[in-house]
């Protein structure tokens, strides 16, 4: 009797179904940063989701390094955790090896590396690492998962980067408007910047919300301010 | 994949079974690792509220085969030592892998006698790195976990998924719990910041009543975990869920 002709007896079925299991999964979040001439701020919702599910309205995803440099991560919460451990001991190793602070543009080198080192096994995480480079101005490192990573003086990542990016470039970047002249953004429009476009973004976005996160570096240190979003 | 001819039509082949209709060929342990594809022996939610001096954790006591109520007496709440309660949802099997060798990492501490014990952060954070280190292998144990406790004499409650996902939280539901009572439990968590005893295992008990109603999987004997700061550890049950079907009479249309 061929194959084709013997009839299917689903409760006979010897080999189980495949129930792929999926290790990444999306808990969303977004991260926003805006660098100035000595300055940098950084703002990041406070939401963990999952699906249609909130894990938590308060869950930090601002990860301090050294004291002026800050890792905003969004994507799967579960690689974020592990990353940022690594990276918390990369830190420490760093220091006790030469006895000095890595530097922000160390760091961020240093990222790049790790991500690209799980090319084929990534870490399913939207970057962003903010700080001071060595000539005190404020820099904006964005990376892909798997470890590209470019410099700019504003970005917006994660579940609403792609809606909230060309806001930032129309607003910092001063792009597609009349007689606009490009001009260095102060500290206050930034951080006025930032908490509008997180309130736009809470709107329409359902894995960004409740509140928002932010921390401002200067040359004096990291300061940290908190601001509410809507809760549904 | 070559597999020895069968000893006659449709038989058995040279070390294998007898093969069934539309069997696939097995493929031989040592060129590939069966590895678990699914929750099999299941537990449905456990529902944790943190209160002012403490946290209360509640699960139901069924392991079920799918839509089979299979066994009715599995607690999966158990107090780990003075400091911690652990709770668990989701394979069984995978629960009892994981509390044994939390058991044994209470009884190599217990020999130090240092006076020293695990506290609810340390466990958390241990339980995030076998989970993890587990999904990573593709080879996940099939839980979520909800660690209770008592740290620097403020509550503690925390949660792990089978992926290594992991946050705290005053109020932490896991399965169908987290669509049906984490929002009654917000809700009174954000109406009384600083809910007592009392009052958090009201909730609790009103909760696990409603989940009992709509959790097609759950089941009305449960236990309840309690850590408090004053009080210590007490796991109390079997208990029984308070039901009233009355409402089911006006419930038309179906």
């Amino acid at each position: 009797m061929s194959l084709a002709l013997r009839p299917s007896f689903p409760d006979y079925e010897s080999v189980s179904k495949h129930n792929n299991f999926n290790p990444y999964s999306d808990n969303g979040g977004s991260v926003v940063a805006i660098a100035g001439d000595d300055f940098v701020v950084v703002g990041a919702d406070t939401r963990l989701s999952a699906g249609f599910s909130i894990y938590t309205r308060e869950q930090s995803k601002l990860f301090p390094l050294s004291a002026n440099t800050v890792l905003g991560c969004s994507g799967c919460w579960c690689d974020t955790l592990t990353l940022t451990r690594i990276l918390k001991s990369r830190m420490q190793m760093y220091q006790q090896e030469h006895n000095k602070t890595m530097s922000t543009t160390a760091c961020a080198q240093m990222l790049s590396i790790i991500l690209y080192y799980k090319r084929f096994f990534p870490y399913y995480i939207s970057n962003m690492l903010v700080g001071l480079d060595d000539e005190g101005k404020g820099c904006v490192y964005s990376y892909d998962p798997v470890g590209h990573c470019e410099r700019r003086t504003f970005r917006a990542s994660g579940s609403a980067g792609a809606l909230l990016q060309p806001l930032l470039d129309n607003q910092i970047g001063k792009k597609n408007m009349l007689n606009a002249k490009e001009e260095p953004v102060s500290k206050e429009a930034a951080l006025s910047i930032l908490k509008d476009v997180f309130i736009s973004a809470a709107e329409r976005d359902i894995y960004t919300g409740d509140s928002i996160l932010i921390n401002i570096i200067t040359k004096d240190g990291t300061t940290e301010e908190t601001f509410q979003l809507r809760r549904d | 994949m070559m597999n020895p001819p069968a000893f006659w039509q449709n038989g058995p082949a040279p070390g294998n079974f007898y093969s069934f209709p539309n069997m696939q060929p097995q493929m031989k342990p040592e060129e590939s690792r069966q590895h678990s594809q699914g929750p099999v022996t299941t537990s449905t939610s456990i529902l944790a509220l943190a209160y002012d001096k403490g946290v209360i954790v509640a699960g139901d006591l069924l392991a079920s085969y799918g839509s089979l109520a299979r066994y009715t007496n599995c607690p999966r709440i158990f107090k780990v030592n003075n400091n911690i309660i652990l709770g668990a949802s989701g394979d069984y099997a995978d629960f009892q892998y994981v509390k044994e060798f939390v058991e044994q990492k209470i009884i190599t501490e217990e020999c130090l006698d240092d006076g020293l014990f695990l506290k609810p952060k340390s466990l958390y954070c241990w339980l995030t790195r076998i989970l993890y280190q587990r999904r990573s292998k593709m080879d996940p144990l099939w839980n979520n976990f909800v660690v209770a406790g008592i740290q620097d004499g403020q509550p503690f409650l925390g949660t792990v998924d089978k992926l290594g996902t992991a946050y705290t939280d005053k109020v932490i539901c896991t399965g169908y719990g987290s669509y049906i009572a984490t929002p009654l439990l917000r809700d009174a968590a954000d109406k009384k910041p600083q809910l007592t005893l009392d009052e958090a295992r009201a909730h609790i008990e009103k909760s696990l009543e409603v989940l009992y109603y709509r959790d097609a999987r759950s089941f009305p004997k449960y236990q309840l975990g309690i850590i408090d700061v004053d009080q210590g550890v007490s796991i109390e049950g079997p208990l029984e869920i308070s039901q009233n079907w009355n409402v089911a009479y006006s419930i038309k249309g179906y």
